[in-house]
């Protein structure tokens, strides 16, 4: 194992990060408390509770996954695609670094941000709402897994990607839609028959269930299904790595 | 001695038919500065890509150090440093920590002297604080160069180091490899500067699409390919040239007073002898006599002719 390699590539990315903190850390913040004004007081005021929890509760570990998302397919497709862009990822691979030391160095660095930015989120609704942690542990553990699972999806989006419009494409215009109505600011409950099994083949929908049970012990479906689903994506987004890295597609001429 | 890098039979054909190397067969010493000289797309680039890892040949194979590339491309990675054509650089980057950062991914740990000693030979010391956007073109080089010897490399790969750069800067990276030479590091150089490979190479390759048409130490190739020019220059014009003179293949220059006779170096018989005879008897007075060299780059035109002109044949 390579770990030097690992931990520069780490670093590296985690040096880019921090150059632009402001950027990095005040944006979430700011448009995290932007969603409490607009949902959580606004529109909130009007919702009582949603299954007994208040609602401005009710919408922090949607947001909180909106966030972490968002983040960790940005991070990690722009964390990949810029040495492309730059022409500087001749030096990963012609380096003694095999697939899973880039991965882990990339992906890593990637997920170390969104997490980073999921507690942050975490902390700035503690300002807004009364929160209870139900399985703090579990939380954290589903934080984890999320981050490094798209992560890893952002990473092939990364190498997929021709130019910076196609890095953006996937963010915008299929993590947020998903987000939205997978249930991150409502009970899939709440929504007439038909369409509750329509969101059934949302992905996004078993994330927020299964992260929304670790805050208050219930779920829209049973948190082994959401981890179950979890670990699919990442096994999918693992293959796909793999695959990519074997042929060199978009990599490797 | 083995050699430090030994090509057997590589070929690379691309998704969509074109064969940018034809089977190329090559062995490199270690020590020497073995330059690639060929026109654009010959597949000089392609041929070090695939050493270095940043291509997948479609046959044959290649060792480093003997490790095999794509079996222990750890080991054989490891022996490798690559200087790429493009400018490929975080230009964002402070000096220093981009070099060291460039040890790390070869698996290479803390060695500040080390670093330090690159950089001051590189003469990039006092700039080592600076973010790489504020250096000049030379300089930007010059950490590339760092980069890539960061991890103590046997071999250098130098893909058009001074392509695009003005003469000033060319000179002051001939200086740099001079240097790396000396220290023992073996480089390979792509170019199609002629008078690259003459001033800095052991041996010179010629490689033209796809295929190495040969692979000669540069004064051996120098010798027997080159052919000489006699010029003797008359103390007066002439109309023309006695036939005498005409038959031994002379021509006469645009100013009637210089006579040309091409001869080769490595013929048992130059002529020159007899040759000067006959200007003598054909009355004519010399003033002056000069010799000159064909240069690599006659030598290169000729093969490159000669490969167009076989496929001509071969096509008819």
């Amino acid at each position: 194992m390579n770990w030097h390699a690992v931990a520069a590539i780490y670093r590296f990315e985690m040096a880019r990060t921090f150059r632009s903190i402001g950027q990095s850390v005040i944006s979430p913040v700011v448009s995290t408390s932007l969603y409490f004004v607009v949902f959580g007081t606004a529109i909130g005021s009007r919702i009582d509770t949603v299954e007994g929890i208040a609602y401005g509760a009710f919408i922090v570990p949607g947001l909180m996954m909106l966030q972490m998302l968002m983040q960790s397919v940005s991070n990690a497709a722009l964390g990949i695609y810029f040495p492309k862009f730059v022409g500087t990822i001749y030096e990963v691979l012609s380096a003694p670094v095999s697939v899973p030391e880039i991965v882990m160095g990339y992906v890593g660095a990637a997920a170390t941000k969104a997490l980073m930015i999921g507690l942050i989120i975490l902390g700035t609704a503690s300002f807004f709402v009364d929160l209870q942690i139900a399985h703090p542990v579990a939380m954290l553990a589903f934080m984890i897994l999320t981050c490094v699972t798209f992560s890893l999806f952002g990473f092939i989006i990364g190498i997929w990607a021709d130019n910076f419009e196609q890095v953006n494409l996937i963010p915008m215009l299929v993590i947020t839609p998903l987000v939205f109505l997978g249930g991150a600011f409502y009970s899939i409950s709440m929504l007439p028959e038909a369409w509750q099994t329509v969101a059934l083949f949302n992905p996004v929908v078993y994330l927020v269930s299964g992260f929304r049970w670790s805050f208050f012990a219930m779920s829209d479906v049973p948190v082994g299904i959401s981890l179950v689903a979890i670990g699919v994506v990442l096994v999918a987004c693992l293959a796909v790595i793999t695959a990519i890295f074997r042929t060199g597609w978009k990599l490797r001429t | 001695m083995a050699p430090i890098i030994s090509v057997k039979n590589l070929q690379k054909t691309y998704d969509n038919g074109f064969q940018a190397l034809k089977g190329v067969d090559l062995d490199i010493q270690e020590g020497e500065v073995l330059a690639l000289l060929g026109p654009n797309g010959a597949g000089k680039t392609t041929l070090i890509s695939i050493i270095c890892g940043l291509a997948r040949a479609t046959g044959g194979s290649v060792t480093v150090g003997g490790y095999d590339i794509s079996k222990d491309f750890r080991e054989a990675r490891k022996l490798i440093g690559l200087v790429p054509q493009e400018m490929s650089i975080e230009i964002f980057e402070k000096v220093e920590p981009n070099v060291k950062h460039s040890r790390r991914l070869f698996g290479k740990g803390k060695n500040d002297a080390y670093v330090e000693q690159i950089l001051r030979d590189l003469t990039l010391w006092d700039k080592k604080d600076n973010r790489i956007r504020e250096l000049s073109g030379g300089m930007k080089r010059r950490v590339m160069i760092a980069k890539a010897l960061s991890h103590e490399p046997r071999i250098l790969f130098l893909d058009e180091p001074t392509a695009g750069v003005d003469v000033e800067l060319r000179k002051e990276m001939w200086a740099v490899m001079s240097e790396l030479k000396k220290s023992g590091v073996t480089i390979i150089l792509t170019t199609h500067y002629i008078e690259e490979a003459e001033a800095m190479a052991d041996r010179v390759g010629v490689i033209s699409k796809g295929e190495l048409l040969l692979v000669e130490e540069t004064n051996t190739l120098m010798k027997s390919f080159g052919k000489k020019m006699l010029e003797i220059e008359l103390d007066k014009p002439v109309d023309a040239i006695p036939p005498a003179l005409l038959d031994r293949g002379v021509t006469l220059g645009e100013d009637g007073r210089t006579l040309y006779y091409s001869y080769d170096t490595a013929a048992e018989k130059t002529g020159i002898t007899d040759l000067l005879a006959e200007v003598r008897k054909a009355g004519l007075t010399m003033s002056d006599l000069s010799t000159r060299q064909s240069s690599l780059e006659d030598i290169f035109v000729d093969l490159v002719a000669k490969q167009k002109e076989e496929e001509t044949e071969d096509a008819a």
